[in-house]
């Protein structure tokens, strides 16, 4: 029986390690979450995902956690991911990605038809494009292959969490460099913040 | 693939075995101006463009396959030496057809409904067309109707299906389903693919294969081809 005034470990992709912290901060959660986040980077690279979060999970409950929940979507891993929390007994947001959960997963199931050809950024994409997916993608060195990443998206729709005019300003550069039409829809944490607020609850 | 700049060499200057050696090379290099002064220089020589093709460029690629499959190459980098087996396939694709090829068979291949993903589809669209085959592409986000229309008009042997996006490819179990409602899905082979995927989840929507790469599709496609054309001549 998990000691009920232990705090709950949050296992998070990198990318949302500045949003749950401020999240925390915000709503005074410091005494019940705490934070370990993967590298952000595992985005590019879906398949590495499960086994990452189950070293993690094995390496937080070595270090005494019994309270564990996951900050990740299914991030296209194709179900493995949900296979690997289902061994080892640990929850997750609910959500295929952080762009719905970030948008709340029913507006953007809604949302799913009309966004079909658009690009996502969040707040940490719109900081990190440069490297996570310009110089990932090799865009850098081969801007070549700009037709055959980006050809088919019509749109770049920045879903901002906070209200940044920089952001703002990065995410329409980036839509312009991709030459691709810009959207702005500031729809904050989403399910992230009352999700964290139930775990914080528990 | 190396970050420094290749050495220039005078590509006419070496013997075909070398120049086949250097061109698995600038295909693992992705120097697309290369290949395609390679594959003029080879045709020159009297080279069959079958031979060209399989000899340089898909056992090129194939080699590329196999380091992406292992890690080693990402998908920048193929994408960079298929660009550049592009190259090469736009000059052999008319000499192809004039010289009567080997076709393995005919593909219809797509990317489900909401999903706009196309670079695995588009790679093995290639790698299937360098191995023999007919290949009639029909694009990103089609729905089941696209599906059928292609069936129905260009008769093929084998249905391609590709999804980048879990919530995407549950998509390809309607298709198979609206196959089986309407009493076709026995007369194709029904391929599927994408990062997502994986066996258990192509035996459960009913297709016949799940395939993790291009390299892959093309040796499941070669094999189901032939038992498909055994279990005709035993019939």
């Amino acid at each position: 029986m998990a000691d009920p005034a232990a705090p709950t470990l949050l296992i998070a992709c990198g990318a949302l390690a500045r949003e749950v912290l401020a999240l925390i901060e915000r709503n005074g959660w410091g005494d019940r979450l705490r934070l370990t986040c993967l590298p952000a980077e595992l985005h590019n690279y879906p398949r590495k995902i499960p086994d990452a979060v189950r070293a993690r999970i094995h390496r937080a409950r070595a270090d005494g956690f019994e309270r564990i929940f996951l900050l990740y979507g299914d991030c296209g891993t194709g179900g493995l991911l949900d296979a690997v929390l289902a061994e080892e007994g640990v929850e997750r947001i609910e959500g295929p990605h952080c762009y719905s959960f970030f948008s709340g997963n029913e507006a953007f199931a809604a949302n799913a038809d009309e966004d079909v050809t658009s690009f996502f950024l969040t707040d940490f994409l719109a900081r990190h494009f440069d490297k996570l997916i310009w110089e990932g993608l090799k865009l850098h060195k081969h801007e070549e292959l700009l037709p055959l990443y980006f050809g088919n998206y019509e749109r770049i729709v920045y879903i901002a969490q906070e209200h940044s005019e920089e952001l703002q300003r990065r995410a329409e550069e980036i839509a312009a460099r991709l030459n691709l039409a810009y959207e702005f829809r500031p729809v904050g944490y989403g399910d992230l913040e009352s999700t964290l607020a139930g775990t914080a609850a528990q | 693939m190396s970050d420094t700049p290749p050495e220039d060499i005078d590509l006419n200057s070496l013997n075909d075995e070398e120049l086949v050696q250097q061109m698995h090379d600038d295909l693992y290099d992705g120097l697309k101006e290369e290949i395609e002064e390679a594959v003029h220089i080879l045709l020159k020589r009297g080279w069959m463009p079958y031979r060209v093709l399989t000899e340089a460029l898909v056992e090129g690629m194939r080699i590329v396959g196999i380091d992406f499959r292992d890690g080693i190459l990402f998908v920048p980098e193929v994408l960079l030496a298929a660009n550049a087996m592009k190259g090469g396939m736009v000059i052999l694709r008319p000499l192809l057809a004039e010289t009567g090829a080997p076709r393995l068979g005919k593909m219809v291949i797509g990317t489900v409904k909401g999903d706009i993903h196309d670079i695995g589809k588009n790679l093995v669209g290639m790698m299937m067309e360098g191995a023999g085959f007919d290949v009639i592409d029909i694009g990103i986000n089609n729905p089941v109707e696209d599906y059928l229309a292609a069936l129905e008009e260009h008769e093929p042997d084998i249905l391609g299906m590709s999804a980048l996006l879990t919530t995407t490819m549950p998509y390809m179990k309607v298709v198979i389903e609206t196959m089986k409602e309407k009493g076709i899905r026995e007369n194709y082979i029904v391929l599927v693919g994408g990062a997502p995927l994986n066996e258990e989840f192509a035996e459960a929507i009913g297709a016949d294969a799940y395939c993790r790469d291009a390299a892959v599709a093309v040796e499941t496609a070669k094999e189901l081809i032939a038992r498909k054309h055994n279990q005709m001549a035993s019939a």
